[in-house]
């Protein structure tokens, strides 16, 4: 069915350079007077399938990064291959075609659904979008979509407002899954909700991924969550990825010192958890105007001259060709760092 | 290492809620936000509240520092006892002299809770003037210094001379402690303080409050949705669902042996690094019933996995497990 069920390693997606930059306007002219680097020349691939969860602070550009990869934003510079598709420089029909096979679920789920319109209308809005189906095959399908997202018949005649925080995500996700689609960019999903709630829409996003062969971009700045729906996690901080690894490989062995620290920052529920924390000292810079050299130079625990003039490239470690990291420091020796 | 130093003078609570149920006047009739809860806090420890939305955490915090929104909100009945004298007694001019002063708080969202169009100088020195007559202009300068030097931030005569937005999240939230502290109050109460910070901003929030506790011996009741937050800070906490306390115990207790349904469910659901990727969560199943709604008997009863015909008919009342570890179940009765 899939054209590259073949050679399942072969990535759904690749992300080159890219980089998205917004324009800051000022003044009575509205002159463009400077840029927001939100994000700076991210590259990775997904394989089919998988997860890639991305990771980071507020303002590290990854729900950015996420609106790029969708092309809901035009990049700046780079290429984003979808299923052997450039969709940077797709034309507007092409791309909107292939805007059925790729999703994205956001974290207001309230905020992204029209109050205005019943869940049936919600719901049915992709498939005439795209001219799909009669409209009996539509209320047909809706229902089907209610029923794998474990909501009742009965929610299809109700408006938005009608509906707790884990249900209206249920309905976020009903409609990103409507048209079968091969890939979903989750943006927070469940940072909005409840504890209680939260383990619900993740059993279920991780069902519907392996009923349906989904690919997924996970995106949160909580890296447990991040941890346990992902199969490899990229960590960014002020538009770049630091540090890109298998999901278990970063937790059990981070090598940059972000990384480190955002681990060790995640409160444990278990008050007997002892570890050395990692206090980082000030604030994430402005994307405006980052630093030269490394980005994280200027909270960094281990920073020497070299950081702050020369910026590190995403390389692979010199231990494992598959765990990334863009430091100068990390092939050191880190009893003595 | 925290925790033993502070565990010594626990004996004597400061603060006595009784039988508290805070009340709300809506469409639907009065409905009981807060039913009938008692916990005392003791000197110079942290009290965690924990719950998710609508269990009824802040407005205990409300009930507390006399802060509901009036006329809807009101405190039906119970006492809150503070040193010895019932705050809800107090003549609105008596309270002047314990809210702001010896009881004050903190609220999650530092950028609402200050004013914009003021200078983070003009906000401070305010409460140095209200509280502290006695204070010229440059006594005052000196002390504000002082406090922002305290709550760690930098360079403090700059941010005295900025506005609220010209600072970050994590600086904003650092005023909002010096503003609660410039008092040295005996009780601070923070409502989700680190909740809208990220993890490393949050993390030196939480060191910092810890400091300061050490130093000026206050006592912390601390609110939150986050079971890791509260591992981290509290000496003990007090479990809420839909208005009810459903278990309350010392910290390691209750992370230990965590004995209400409730409790256990929440704990069993969070996704920790240690786990498995990508395998099932444990759930508890549906949803919280709106305050409009509640059943009679047990308010956890359509979400327990564990419920008997009893439970449908008659609230639990609290049994006791050991000296500090309470819960409200069923089954617990007879298991001590």
């Amino acid at each position: 069915m899939m054209p590259d069920q073949s050679n399942p390693a072969a990535p759904i997606l690749s992300v080159n350079t890219l980089k998205m930059h917004f324009p800051v306007s000022g003044g009575i002219l509205r002159r463009t007077k400077g840029k927001i680097y939100a994000v700076d020349g991210i590259s990775f691939t997904v394989k089919k399938g998988d997860t890639m969860g991305l990771v980071g602070e507020s303002g590290c550009g990854k729900t950015t990064a996420g609106r790029t990869i969708l092309r809901l934003y035009k990049p700046t510079s780079g290429d984003v291959i979808f299923e052997g598709k450039n969709l940077s420089r797709l034309p507007k029909e092409d791309l909107r075609k292939t805007r059925q096979h790729m999703q994205m679920i956001f974290q207001d789920p309230f905020e992204s659904l029209n109050a205005r319109q019943t869940i049936l209308e919600i719901l049915e809005e992709p498939f005439i979008i795209h001219n799909i189906g009669s409209p009996q095959e539509r209320s047909v399908a809706v229902f089907k979509l209610l029923e794998k997202v474990g909501l009742p018949k009965s929610a299809a005649g109700l408006f938005p407002h009608e509906f707790s925080g884990g249900q209206r995500q249920r309905i976020g996700i009903a409609r990103a899954i409507a048209l079968n689609p091969r890939m979903i960019v989750c943006d927070e999903p469940v940072s909005a909700l409840d504890v209680s709630i939260q383990s619900q829409i993740l059993n279920l996003l991780l069902d519907l991924q392996k009923d349906m062969g989904l690919t997924y971009v996970f995106i949160s700045h909580d890296l447990a969550v991040v941890k346990h729906m992902s199969d490899t996690i990229a960590v960014m901080y002020l538009g770049k990825i630091v540090e890109h690894a298998d999901a278990d490989l970063i937790y059990r062995n981070p090598l940059h010192p972000y990384t480190k620290a955002l681990i060790s920052a995640i409160p444990v529920p278990d008050p007997a958890f002892k570890r050395k924390r990692i206090i980082l000292s000030g604030d994430v810079p402005s994307p405006a105007s980052p630093p030269e050299g490394c980005r994280f130079h200027t909270r960094c625990p281990i920073t020497i001259d070299r950081c702050r003039i020369e910026e590190p490239e995403l390389t692979a470690h010199n231990e494992n060709p598959n765990h990334l990291v863009a430091c100068h420091r990390s092939s050191e020796n880190p009893e003595r760092l | 290492m925290y925790m033993e130093k502070t565990m010594a003078n626990q004996e004597a609570p400061i603060l006595f809620i009784k039988h508290l149920v805070t009340a709300f006047d809506t469409e639907q009739g009065m409905l009981r936000a807060v039913d009938d809860i008692s916990f005392a806090l003791k000197k110079g420890t942290t009290l965690g509240i924990v719950g998710e939305s609508g269990c009824g955490k802040s407005v205990t915090a409300l009930s507390i520092i006399r802060l509901l929104p009036r006329p809807v909100g009101r405190i039906e009945s119970g006492n809150i006892i503070f040193k010895g004298t019932d705050i809800l007694l107090l003549p609105s001019e008596k309270l002047h002299e314990i809210r702001g002063n010896r009881i004050s708080m903190i609220f999650q969202e530092p950028m609402t809770a200050l004013n914009p169009v003021y200078k983070i100088s003009r906000q401070l020195g305010e409460i140095y003037h209200l509280h502290f007559s006695d204070m010229d202009k440059k006594q005052i300068f000196k002390a504000s210094i002082d406090m922002l030097n305290k709550v760690g931030i930098p360079d403090p005569s700059r941010c005295l001379n900025s506005y609220p937005h010209q600072i970050s999240g994590g600086m904003r939230q650092r005023v909002m402690i010096a503003m609660a502290l410039a008092c040295e109050p005996d009780i601070l109460i923070a409502d989700e303080p680190t909740t809208a910070l990220d993890v490393t901003i949050q993390a030196q929030i939480l060191e910092l409050m810890k400091n300061l506790q050490q130093e000026t011996g206050m006592a912390i009741i601390f609110i939150t949705h986050d079971l890791g937050v509260i591992a981290e800070i509290c000496h003990e906490v007090v479990v809420m669902y839909a208005g009810k306390i459903v278990e309350q115990a010392m910290s390691e207790d209750l992370f230990k042996t965590p004995s209400h349904p409730y409790t256990q469910g929440l704990l069993s659901s969070i996704p920790r690094l240690e786990n498995k990727r990508k395998a099932t969560l444990p759930i508890i199943r549906g949803m919280v019933p709106s305050l409009s709604e509640m059943p009679s008997g047990c308010r956890f009863q359509n979400r327990c996995p564990l419920k008997m015909s009893i439970c449908e008919t008659v609230s639990p009342a609290m049994t006791t497990l050991s000296d500090t570890h309470h819960a409200s179940c069923y089954r617990l009765e007879g298991r001590k």
